[in-house]
């Protein structure tokens, strides 16, 4: 077992005050808060700095902590005392609604879970019965799978409690089936996948929030499908109709004449689909040919000679 | 949830196939019906329909009301301000998406 500095983890001296530990709190927790941040460890963060407060700011936690805890540094291998917490009292209600459940081993070992102090944490664990927490993971998946609807393999770590009331790692593998139309940031939730309750209490639910890969032609934002379209400058100041290719194969769009680069144009319910399909928008963008022939020179002089054409009139003066 | 023979499982979008009554969004998210009622005064979440027994919520409401719950119990804001925290958080959550649409 590693030991903790928690003083490092709320970022405050060995001497702050409670007022300051308070204040260092309420900074972190609201940095940390995994509804709130968009840091990749936030969620490990916010457990860590709820841990610290829990300690930190009750006095009487505090000083056996500091007791025991003189001459370690953070990471250093750690074994309490045998019967050290003896000469202390703690009390349950110190335990001021903080989800105690994901404090450490470190923590553990010195006050127990629930604040009963070591040993009656697990037989209190049983002595109720509670609904399992719901799950939070994410998907990943292809724009392809949201126009289809797709099968994926998902492999999940769970903390169960045993018989023998010690926690468990399982690993559960399942096939989910992922809707077709699904948005990113939607959810697809798996009643009675969560976590296991507690005495006989029913699983949690699992939600998955759904990220899309990033694809090297297609963005998708909410349930619309961008995609840039590179035209010659001729075919954009004639019209054309070109290919475009979509999630859902090929079509033939007409661009237009004289149109200018970063007109959209729209393919109405070619985004993904649903109850209300989204719509797909081709981005026109104008490609130059490189005047890196004599050709290619000569042509744009030419170019320029017929026409008479200011690119910033739009500036005045 | 449904189960078929490859044991794969189906499950619903939140955000577009779930409706649920009063009861079932207490159920889910383990509230009592009084504090459903003072999230829904303070527009964390709107129901259809006029009273209690015919509101119908969007899926999207047991999230919001969930979170809402954590940043009260975690950073002990009140109801109005876990309102407006939740409002900002979704505004982000789009704005984020936009950006990495426009590839900013």
């Amino acid at each position: 077992m590693k030991y903790k500095d928690y003083y490092k983890v709320m970022d405050v001296e060995k001497d702050a005050t409670q007022d300051e530990i308070k204040r260092a709190y309420r900074r972190l927790a609201r940095k940390y808060h995994p509804d709130v941040s968009k840091e990749t460890d936030a969620e490990e963060r916010f457990k860590e700095v709820g841990e610290a407060y829990e300690v930190l700011k009750d006095p009487e936690k505090r000083a056996a902590y500091d007791q025991v805890g003189a001459g370690y540094k953070s990471g250093q291998d750690f074994s309490p005392p045998p019967g050290w917490a003896e000469g202390f009292e703690f009390h349950g209600g110190d335990f001021t609604g903080a989800d105690t459940a994901h404090f450490s081993d470190f923590f553990e070992s010195l006050f127990g879970r629930g604040g009963f102090g070591p040993g009656f944490a697990r037989q209190s664990r049983q002595a109720f019965r509670a609904r399992g927490e719901d799950v939070y993971a994410s998907i990943e998946i292809g724009i392809e799978d949201a126009y289809e609807g797709a099968t994926r393999s998902l492999t999940l770590q769970d903390t169960e409690i045993a018989a023998d009331g010690a926690p468990k790692n399982r690993q559960r593998t399942f096939r989910v089936r992922i809707p077709k139309g699904v948005r990113p940031g939607q959810h697809i939730r798996l009643a009675g996948q969560g976590g296991a309750g507690f005495g006989g209490g029913e699983r949690g639910d699992l939600f998955l929030e759904v990220h899309f890969k990033p694809h090297s032609l297609y963005k998708v934002e909410g349930g619309d499908v961008f995609i840039d379209l590179p035209v010659a400058p001729w075919e954009a100041a004639l019209g054309a109709t070109v290919k475009v290719p979509t999630p859902t194969g090929t079509v033939d769009l007409k661009v237009p004449a004289n149109s200018s680069g970063g007109r959209k144009l729209r393919l109405k319910g070619k985004g993904l689909p649903g109850a209300s399909p989204g719509d797909m928008y081709v981005n026109l963008k104008i490609v130059l040919p490189k005047a890196d022939s004599e050709t290619a020179k000569t042509a744009y002089r030419q170019f320029q000679g017929a026409l008479d054409f200011d690119a910033r009139a739009g500036f005045g003066g | 949830m449904k189960r078929n023979v490859s044991s794969e499982l189906m499950g619903d979008v939140v955000e577009e196939q779930l409706e649920l009554t009063l009861a079932e969004l207490c159920r889910a998210c383990r509230l009592p019906a009084e504090s459903v009622i003072e999230f829904v005064e303070y527009g964390v979440i709107e129901p259809r329909g006029r009273e209690p027994a015919e509101w119908r919520f969007h899926g999207v409401s047991v999230r919001r009301v969930r979170r809402a719950i954590r940043l009260q119990h975690d950073l002990g804001v009140n109801v109005p301000g876990a309102a407006l925290a939740v409002e900002l958080l979704e505004e982000l959550d789009q704005l984020r998406a936009r950006l990495e649409r426009l590839d900013v």
